[in-house]
């Protein structure tokens, strides 16, 4: 079968890889062990697979590994500095919104687009519900997920 | 002090981020994929099978089917083994079947280097069926004619009892006396994570499966009992999981990926469900029809509750009978001193297998009781928190079921806070006189539970405590996290009972069935209130030796020293610090002449179940025209005892909530009744909540004292899931006038009720 | 991984259109957030793909001197969403756009396959059929304009044959310049859904009276329809409870909702013309301003 070669960078680190054309970005970068990056549905339903490219949050498990050439891709393991974690991944840890954990760093995803995407301004839980929809959580209700988001806008 | 207080939990920092591993997080070399071939119909026998075309495919390496698996039937659910044989669990599982009881049946399995590979040879296996008649409902299962789907007929069990009085005198005592049939639909988990497992042979030669479940020491069993194997040649690891709610307390994959690697001389085999897969070839929620009876009394008293369930379990019997029956015991402990009456019928059908989900029949019980008790109330006209507060348990009334006396019971509390969170009164007088299509109601539902299965099963629960040189403690327990929090609450109790500090204890999180303390694992609520009795004896046990140790080296008197935040004091005078704990604990390893390490390992065996109580309040505005419901407020109050760990217990409610909203308004399995086809099983169609469906949730709790644990806590983890349907349904009619009796209740279903009412 | 067979990534338009007539199973491959469900789900028709991510000009969102917006097929549902001009001269596609799927299938999800793939529930369906985008569509002989009514001929299926690649909307000024229009997707839930049925309406007015409707439906009848007879019934007259009943009575010439599992006829008719009346109320009152 047909492979690509790519050149991208994950978490900051640059990768050159050569890619079977049909493996999803989400295969991909469990592959080189980015294992927090979970196939909950492989159809873009759950958002468990939740990565950036390039600042924007995608579903990876729907996104062609060759597309990731020349981008930028960020991952929950990347969010945090050390022992320093996000002030997403902080507000996630105070607020209680992690349960199982198999939705979470899809999420911490979701939320890190949201707020950046938001930077300066202070959205509302409707508002924080919308920018979250693409993430299904079947632990939390997610009563505690917007509450983290909220807090993590005010830092 | 921890227990009470809200410590950062064990696994959160290495689940935000992304560290945490499951399953599937692990890898072997060499490790092969299988992939299920299912049947393409709901009822029938293979008349031939052909799997040369699969065999033919490049990485390919074994195909096998019914034809190649163990002639021996096994039982699946994850309930304790029993040593009375009338109560162990239904067998009626092969590994792989010629009789196709549902769409989407195994049939075959290909086992292929990589999972594309393995996906493409399962659909060049070619199976051709003989076509039998299909049953997907009760009426259809239970008819003369119906053909049966396993070789006993079609009906598993069917039981009943009747406490507190004689039914008939009860309601012959009721002024009114109301009626009603409920039905509730097939509910899937939708657990994040999918089902998946491997396995592999060790260089013992024994079994080891990696596998995502709540029950890993009852998978040893099963897995033994299916394969014919010792059950000490068996070694289950469950790492983190993501999610069960119930549908990992079933042995599933497991058995399966033991067989392959075996078939294949020990290589791993990996099985890891697709999400179409796993939401309709796991277990489900029960579709139940319940025909519910309340007399009651004008002065407001309820003289009698007659319930009658019937129980459909699907193609196999999984948990079976126990879902009727637990929901039927647990339940008489909300309205003690009425007569109450229970039957409950279990049959097959062809849909999808139903197992232990969230609640195990409670939430669907609950929904035809609590709709039945609000009609009574309504018929007399009665204020339905006022009939509930009149007729719920409190402290010192005698459970009718058991015969025993009811310790800590919260109830009326719950009742008279939510009735005062959510405006009662304030709100009933607005809406009382409403016009227009768009109207608000107020809606109110009770519920009982249970903390574990005694006395139906065995409570046995395991904790092992070691000092570690650096003065900090290990600990492992059979008790399984799933995402409830269980390593966090049960750290918290260890160091409370010790006198460390909660950080000073490392929680062992894995279970693996060699070195594990027994404890059968995580469902019926019982994880908290079961291992509480061992976490506490292995606690006092490990500081009495500490005590010892300390008084060895010291030569202080053992009755003047104790514990206190990780440090030996004197027990008159705290603030004196007699000895490090970190100093002890070298010299208890490395003291050439005394000492040892210092360990304690219990095996408790848990005989009380104390029943927990709540209710939710909730109010509905109704679009008439749009057939839609938009919930405006939702409370749920519980009385679960002490609570160890306020924001995870929070957190519990809350999910618990959503998925209660779920079946309430959103969630059905859509099964064809002629076909068995299944025409929902993906998430796009089968509707769980995105947080665009939740609304704020509030919630609770009245902090009881149960005696019988040592903590005081009670059941927290299945409960709040209960009383949501009944609520809001209680609060449409409240708002419409429309008494709805069936989940979940979709615009579909308002759009017929409201046209039957004239309403559009 | 995908059970692709043949992969191609299109380095020009023209490369483009030369692999799509070289294969007759040949299928364009856009933000991918239908082809490869359709993959997974194990789907044999979408197993020769042409890539076309590699074409940037088919992402530009533009208006040229006459007012003509064009909006390249590859421009992502959140790009078209947030883009000055669309947010000021075409609010119904906003607001259309921001009901598909969750935030990541919009980053990802383009409008042009959401017309292309002649989806029955199409969320933009509406917008296009009540704006009267035209679709530039090329081939190796020419480029033409087909008008989006009558682009769908069926439940999946569109006028697009062998060799056609449909490179961008063109909305003229005319059909989106002092018009009222709104959106309202009814769906079983709040996101992450298809339509159970979806209804769009644009309004012209002068003196009070309506002088044009165009009123648009998804899951209505085998393809996304506009609505003649409703639309006539409305002329010359104002925006009461009276007229929106005649809509609503008059609707029942235009549509053919049908029976499935997900909902049923008689449902179907009761939400469309629910609708209707909601939505032509809306957009009439999101005229306001500039009547």
């Amino acid at each position: 079968m047909q492979s690509r070669t790519i050149s991208m960078q994950i978490n900051g680190k640059s990768y050159q890889e050569e890619v079977d054309v049909r493996k999803s970005l989400m295969e991909l970068l469990r592959e080189l062990g980015l294992t927090s990056v979970k196939q909950g549905c492989g159809v873009g339903e759950c958002g468990a697979c939740t990565v950036l490219v390039d600042d924007i949050a995608v579903d990876s498990c729907l996104y062609l590994a060759v597309w990731a050439d020349n981008k930028a891709i960020r991952t929950a393991e990347g969010e945090c500095r050390g022992e320093q974690l996000s002030p997403v991944q902080q507000a996630y840890v105070e607020e209680g919104a992690v349960q199982c954990g198999f939705c979470t760093p899809g999420l911490i995803m979701a939320s890190t687009a949201f707020l950046e995407k938001n930077q300066g301004k202070k959205p509302g839980r409707e508002e924080i519900r919308r920018g979250h929809a693409g993430n299904l959580c079947r632990c939390t209700g997610y009563q505690t997920i917007i509450s983290a988001v909220e807090k993590a806008a005010e830092k | 002090m921890t227990v009470g207080k809200s410590p950062i939990r064990k696994d959160v920092r290495a689940k935000v981020t992304g560290k945490t591993r499951y399953t599937d997080d692990f890898t072997m070399p060499g490790m092969l994929e299988a992939k299920y071939v299912r049947s393409s119909i709901a009822h029938g026998r293979v008349t031939s099978i052909d799997t040369s075309a699969a065999l033919a495919i490049p990485g390919v390496e074994a195909v096998f089917t019914f034809a190649d698996v163990p002639k021996t039937l096994f039982p699946t659910a994850g309930h304790p083994y029993s040593l009375d044989p009338d109560h162990q669990d239904v067998a009626d599982r092969l590994l792989l079947t010629d009789h196709v009881r549902y769409h989407g049946d195994e049939v075959a399995i290909v086992v292929a280097r990589d999972q594309l590979t393995a996906h493409k040879a399962a659909e060049l296996v070619l199976v051709e069926y003989d076509e039998l008649p299909v049953c997907v409902t009760s009426a259809a299962a239970m008819a003369d004619e119906a053909p049966p789907i396993h070789p006993g007929g079609n009906t598993i069990k069917s039981t009943s009892f009747a406490v507190g009085g004689d039914p008939k005198e009860a309601e012959q005592a009721a002024d009114v006396v109301c009626e009603g049939v409920f039905t509730t639909p097939v509910i899937l988990h939708c657990h994040l994570e999918n089902h998946t497992a491997y396995a592999y042979m060790d260089d013992q030669n024994h079994l080891v499966i990696v596998s995502s479940t709540q029950i890993p020491h009852i998978c040893r069993r099963i897995v033994g009992q299916a394969l014919d194997m010792n059950w000490s040649t068996i070694r289950v690891i469950k790492p983190y999981i993501g999610g069960g709610f119930g549908n990992k307390q079933d042995v599933v994959l497991e058995p399966m990926v033991a067989f392959l690697t075996r078939k294949l001389g020990g290589v791993p085999v990996k099985l890891e469900l697709e999400r179409e897969e796993c939401l309709v070839s796991t277990r489900t929620r029960h579709a139940q029809t319940i025909t519910a009876r309340a007399g009651a009394q004008n002065d407001g008293l309820l003289t009698l509750l007659d319930v009658n369930v019937l129980s459909n379990t699907g193609a196999y019997a999984s948990h079976g009978h126990s879902i009727p029956m637990a929901a039927g015991s647990k339940f008489c402990h909300l309205y003690p001193r009425a007569v109450t009456q229970f039957s409950a019928t279990s049959h097959y059908a062809n849909i999808p297998a139903a197992g232990a989900m969230r609640a195990y029949g409670s939430p669907q019980l609950f929904f035809a009781v609590e709709g039945v008790v609000e009609e009574a109330a309504r018929k007399i006209g009665m204020d339905s928190v006022e009939f509930r507060l009149k007729n719920s348990a409190r402290p010192g009334d005698i459970t009718s079921k058991t015969g025993e006396m009811l310790h800590s019971v919260g109830m009326i509390e719950c009742l008279e806070k939510g009735r005062d969170a959510i405006e009662w009164q304030k709100k009933k007088k607005r809406y009382a006189d409403q016009e227009g299509t768009i109207l608000r109601g107020l809606g109110v539902a009770s519920f009982s539970y249970g903390s574990g299965t005694y006395p139906a099963c065995v409570e046995i629960a395991g904790c092992r405590l070691v000092l570690n040189q650096d003065g900090t403690v290990h600990m492992q327990v059979g008790a399984t996290e799933i995402g409830q929090g269980s390593d966090t609450v049960l750290a918290q109790m260890a160091a409370e009972t010790l006198g460390i500090d909660y950080d000073a204890v490392h929680v062992v999180s894995e279970q693996d069935t060699d070195v594990t303390p027994f404890d059968t694992g995580a469902y019926a609520s019982r994880q908290t209130y079961v291992a509480a009795p061992a976490v506490h004896d292995a606690a006092e046990q490990l500081k009495g030796k500490i005590l010892d140790h300390a008084s060895l080296m010291t030569g202080v008197d053992r009755q003047q020293l104790d514990l206190s935040a990780g440090r030996v004091v004197r027990g008159d005078q705290p603030d004196q610090v007699v000895l490090p704990l970190e100093e002890l604990a070298l010299d208890s390893y490395y003291h050439k002449d005394r000492g040892g390490q210092l360990t304690a390992e219990v095996s408790v065996k848990t005989r009380t179940n104390a029943p927990s109580y709540g209710c939710t309040f909730v109010e509905v505005e109704v679009d008439i025209a749009l057939c839609q419901v938009k919930i405006i407020e939702i409370i749920n109050l519980h009385d679960a005892g002490t609570i160890i760990h306020p924001l995870s217990a929070e957190g519990q409610v809350h999910g618990g909530m959503a998925m209660g909203i779920g079946m309430a308004l959103f969630e059905e399995l859509l099964i064809d009744d002629e076909t068995g086809w299944i025409y929902n099983g993906n998430l796009l169609d089968y509707k769980i909540p995105t947080c665009m469906d939740i609304p704020e949730l509030d919630c609770a709790f009245i902090q009881t004292h149960d005696p019988t644990s040592p903590y005081g806590n009670k059941s927290l983890g299945e409960p709040p899931i209960i009383s949501q349907g009944p609520a809001i349904r209680n609060a449409i009619w409240d708002a419409t006038g429309v008494k709805i009796q069936t989940m979940p209740m979709t615009p579909k279903v308002l759009f017929s009720h409201f046209r039957e009412a004239g309403l559009i | 991984m995908f059970p692709i067979e043949k992969y191609y990534f299109a380095a020009t338009i023209e490369d483009a259109i030369a692999a799509l007539e070289a294969d007759e199973k040949a299928r364009v491959i856009a933000g991918g957030t239908d082809v490869l469900v359709r993959l997974h789900g194990g789907n044999p028709d979408y197993g020769c793909l042409v890539d076309i991510n590699g074409l940037d000009e088919l992402r530009q969102i533009s208006m040229d001197g006459e007012g003509n917006i064009f909006i390249g097929t590859l421009a992502t549902c959140s790009e078209i969403i947030e883009h000055p001009l669309v947010q000021e001269h075409l609010p119904m596609v906003v607001q259309s756009l921001e009901t598909i799927g969750g935030p990541q299938v919009r980053n990802t999800a383009t409008m042009g396959g959401n017309i292309c793939n002649g989806a029955v529930s199409a969320d933009s369906a509406c917008a296009a059929l009540v704006y009267e985008m035209d679709l530039l569509i090329r081939n190796s002989k020419r480029e033409r304009i087909q008008s989006i009514n009558g682009f769908h001929t069926g439940p999946g299926r569109t006028v697009l044959g062998r060799g056609d690649l449909f490179t961008a909307f063109c909305i003229r000024p005319q059909k989106y310049r002092n018009m009222g229009a709104s959106y309202y997707k009814y769906a079983m839930r709040g996101a992450m859904d298809i339509a159970t049925i979806g209804c769009g309406a644009g309004v012209r007015m002068a003196d009070g009276a309506v002088t044009e409707l165009k009123l648009a439906f998804t899951v209505a009848a085998p393809t996304p329809i506009r609505c003649p007879h409703a639309e006539e019934a409305v002329l010359g007259k104002p925006v009461n409870a009276e007229t929106l009943q005649q809509v609503a009575d008059a609707l029942l010439e235009d549509v053919r909702p049908r029976d499935s599992w997900r909902a049923g006829k008689e449902f179907r008719l009761h939400i469309i013309k629910t609708l209707a009346q909601k939505v032509i109320g809306q957009a009439a009152e999101n005229l306001g301003g500039t009547l």
